[in-house]
């Protein structure tokens, strides 16, 4: 019950200031194509060299918190997520603001976040020693078994058929294959220079979902001339708060998962909202509707992706291990100030590590009250004619992909994807499925190579994958995972033969 | 679209030309640009970041400097953009790493040798340090090494990769021992090799000194050994390699400083290797960077000049079996 004691150091006026500051500017660098919350994060180090420690962090941690729920905003406006764990909010959130219902959609999800988030901090508070033992237990071959359970639910991520979903999944594994290998330095399919560093996972959502989009938009834009109109609908902040609390099955699920994966360290928040969804669509009821702009599929999504920021952060706090990108800049804050995270931030440091914590709180509060009122605006953009907003949506992906590590490299490769993508979707194939391949892939693949290195230096490659409590109950649920898929596949193809018959 | 870049392009030539049309007293006239070849909150970044502060005082380079990040493949796609595409007005500086882009070069597969970048100054030397986690039996460099004897090939340790100064420390330590152990480079830098030290994955491995220091201080892990010449500042009780019967030098000791492309006017290459060190020298950058743990080793561009051509003939006759 220590935080409680802190709050006031929050409430500060150059405290609370800061917070202000983190939230909005992170909410508008969330919103923002190509800034990562890694990157958002990054670029307020240099301010903090300036404040005390505990104010430096308040910024760094609301800025985290809120540029993770800001990247909903160009999700489900613009189609474009704006880091890996927004790829979900896309499925539901853009469908949803194409039908005119952008801000309930934007509603939604930062009430989604809120509950997410406030969920995940009040685990950093309550239960970090002992997550931060659990975090410890996943070694090489239990991210393996991990990333080979995201695998399995490639298939079923794609609303339309199972093979199409893997066949986007392995074009995705195969594109991630691109470039220096990490571990052992070999050079796989560079054919051009900007491909030695493989393919940017930013540069890569932002071709794959937003130049389709574009394309299309254009290819509209000739033939009807402003044929479409699309009814605005306001929306009040009571019926979304009513609407999230009839949803506490995909609310709960998604706050559980984004926990969960937020621990495990190198996994992190990107596969978060994609499993959540993933998982919510299968226990759901009406999984028909997921993907046509239904209400679960958004709050599961966002919901997971603000959960993991919480526990994302107990290895680095409690065992000074960042487990996430942003986890090792939020170190470099804290290391700028000679505190040394692990014990001796709680025992020494205990005004710090509080504060720290408390805002974050705070934070998600302040996040979601300016985030509800972003929303208000937001039914305009989907006034914006459609000409107009392809070229808007194409201006922030040529600056997005470049801004990411100020490479014309990745704007080549954003195009291309997007273009690829565009041919795919005309085939029925979709990009959400190509994306969590390309994510996987490369978690799959070195911790495969570094569970076999160690294997082979023990008891054998068998014996060092397929024993542990942790392993077995991982290859259960990978088993039970495709179980599911195939016996949905088979249930509905026998249904639509009953329907072939009764009509 | 094309017509704009060629604009640009033309812009920057004709800006260029002139910086370099009038002497470069006045250099630097804008902000500059330094390479980061790691990501943002690694130990380069961390410290780069650091050591540029105060770029913009007066008695510096009276100019800020803007650190870019360009990460992938260990560092060489950073240093494969700065040797081939960056321009060499002054402008764009980059951060080195050696060994690793030494031994990156010598391995092949890359655009860059040592030739291809002009040094400026060095601001730190992180050593590579052996660690075991807390509660190992491991309680020196000879338990270590006992174990690796009887045990041929099954003594597992992490590392950041392959060719790096963690790897060149792991071979210099099987070499001098004369034993044969397993080194597991991990994916994701120190951080991950740290990992799984703390986490048991491995029995031991090979670490930066400043990232281990910070481990040991929270008590997971033990430092048995530093691959350096002498002990080192922050930890002082910890032996060397050599202190310990291991013929180990400062090979793969982490030097972090400042390079400039081939090619680069002369007089600008003078009057950064006459202010940079300077400015690492500022009271405000030691104290920050030892505050972070960041062990600092000022050189000049001569004094790195030497270390660069000795490493890269220590690291060929260390490479050349694999």
């Amino acid at each position: 019950m220590e935080f409680i004691y802190y709050f006031g150091e929050v409430f500060t006026p150059i405290s609370f200031g800061l917070l202000l500051i983190g939230t909005i500017g992170g909410l508008i660098l969330g919103a923002t194509p190509g800034l990562s919350p890694t990157m958002a994060v990054a670029l307020l180090i240099p301010f903090t060299f300036h404040l005390e420690a505990a104010q430096g962090l308040i910024l760094l941690g609301a800025a985290y918190t809120s540029t993770v729920a800001g990247g909903a905003v160009s999700a489900i406006l613009l189609k474009i997520p704006g880091a890996p764990a927004n790829i979900a909010t896309t499925l539901d959130g853009h469908t949803m603001a194409q039908k005119g219902r952008g801000a309930e959609a934007l509603q939604l999800s930062f009430l989604a976040s809120l509950v997410g988030g406030v969920f995940g901090v009040f685990l950093l508070i309550f239960l970090s020693p002992l997550l931060s033992k659990a975090a410890l237990a996943f070694g090489p071959s239990e991210l393996f078994w991990i990333a080979i359970l995201g695998v399995t639910i490639i298939g079923s991520l794609d609303s339309n058929s199972v093979v199409k979903g893997l066949l986007s999944g392995c074009i995705g594994m195969w594109l991630a294959t691109i470039g220096f290998d990490d571990i052992m330095g070999a050079q796989r399919f560079i054919f051009h220079s900007s491909l030695g560093g493989g393919i940017n996972i930013i540069a890569a959502l932002i071709g794959l979902f937003a130049i389709p989009q574009v394309i299309s938009m254009f290819a509209k834009g000739r033939v009807e001339v402003d044929a479409e109109v699309i009814q605005i609908e306001k929306h009040s902040i009571f019926d979304a708060i009513r609407e999230l609390t009839r949803r506490t099955r995909a609310l709960s699920i998604g706050t559980a998962v984004g926990s969960i994966i937020g621990l495990i360290p190198g996994v992190g928040g990107q596969i978060a909202g994609l499993v959540a969804y993933d998982q919510s669509k299968k226990f759901s009821k009406e999984s028909h509707k997921f993907g046509t702009g239904h209400s679960e599929g958004i709050i599961a999504a966002e919901s997971a992706n603000n959960a993991m920021v919480g526990p994302s952060l107990v290895p680095l706090l409690t065992l000074s291990i960042p487990g996430s990108p942003t986890a090792a800049v939020l170190l470099g804050g804290l290391l700028i100030h000679g505190i040394f995270p692990g014990s001796d931030l709680f025992d020494n440091n205990p005004d710090v590590a509080w504060t720290f914590i408390d805002s974050m709180l705070i934070g998600q509060i302040l996040m979601c009250i300016f985030g509800l009122y972003i929303a208000s605006f937001a039914a305009r953009v989907s006034r914006v004619p459609q000409s107009v907003m392809a070229a808007v949506v194409l201006g922030l992906a040529l600056f997005g992909s470049y801004s990411v590590q100020h490479s014309i490299g990745d704007v080549y490769v954003m195009a291309t994807l997007g273009i690829g993508m565009y041919f795919l979707e005309r085939f029925g194939f979709s990009a959400a499925p190509l994306v969590l391949g390309l994510i996987l892939g490369p978690i799959a693949e070195a911790n495969f190579i570094q569970g076999s290195m160690i294997a082979n230096a023990t008891d054998g490659r068998l014996a060092y994958f397929f024993t542990g409590n942790l392993n077995l109950l991982l290859v259960a649920i990978v088993i039970l995972s495709i179980g599911y898929s195939a016996w949905m596949e088979i249930s509905s193809r026998s249904d639509t033969k009953n329907e072939g018959t009764t009509s | 679209m094309k017509k704009l870049l060629a604009g640009a392009a033309i812009a920057l030539m004709t800006m260029s030309g002139v910086a370099s049309a009038d002497g470069h007293a006045n250099y630097p006239e804008r902000p500059v640009m330094m390479m980061v070849s790691y990501g943002a909150g690694g130990a380069t970044d961390f410290q780069a970041r650091i050591v540029t502060m105060t770029a913009g005082n007066e008695d510096a380079l009276g100019m800020p400097i803007a650190i870019i990040n360009k990460p992938g493949a260990g560092g060489r796609v950073g240093w494969n953009w700065f040797a081939t595409q960056a321009d060499n007005d002054g402008y764009t500086l980059s951060a080195y790493n050696v060994p690793h882009f030494i031994a990156q070069s010598i391995k092949g597969g890359v655009e860059y040798s040592a030739a291809s970048f002009e040094p400026i100054a060095n601001w730190g030397a992180d050593p590579a340090v052996f660690v075991v986690g807390a509660d190992s039996d491991f309680n020196s460099m000879a338990d270590v090494v006992a174990f690796a004897k009887e045990n041929p090939g099954k003594l597992t340790f992490s590392g950041a990769g392959l060719f790096v100064g963690h790897h060149i420390a792991a071979l210099q330590i099987e070499k001098a021992a004369g034993v044969k152990m397993a080194y597991i480079p991990t994916k994701g830098g120190g951080a991950a090799a740290m990992k799984a030290v703390i986490a048991g994955d491995v029995l031991g491995g090979v670490n930066n000194l400043s990232d281990a220091f910070r481990a040991a201080a929270s008590g997971s892990v033990k430092i048995l050994g530093v691959a350096d010449l002498e002990r080192n500042e922050f930890l002082p009780d910890v032996p060397t390699m050599m202190e310990q019967g291991l013929d180990v030098d400062n090979s793969s000791v982490n030097f972090r400083g400042v390079m400039v492309p081939a090619g680069t006017p002369q007089g600008i290459i003078d009057k950064l290797a006459a202010k940079v060190p300077e400015m690492f020298a500022n009271s405000r950058v030691a104290g920050k960077m030892k505050a972070g743990g960041s062990p600092m080793h000022i050189m000049t561009r001569d004094e790195v000049k030497a270390m660069w051509a000795a490493r890269e003939e220590t690291l060929k006759e260390l490479l050349a079996g694999l």
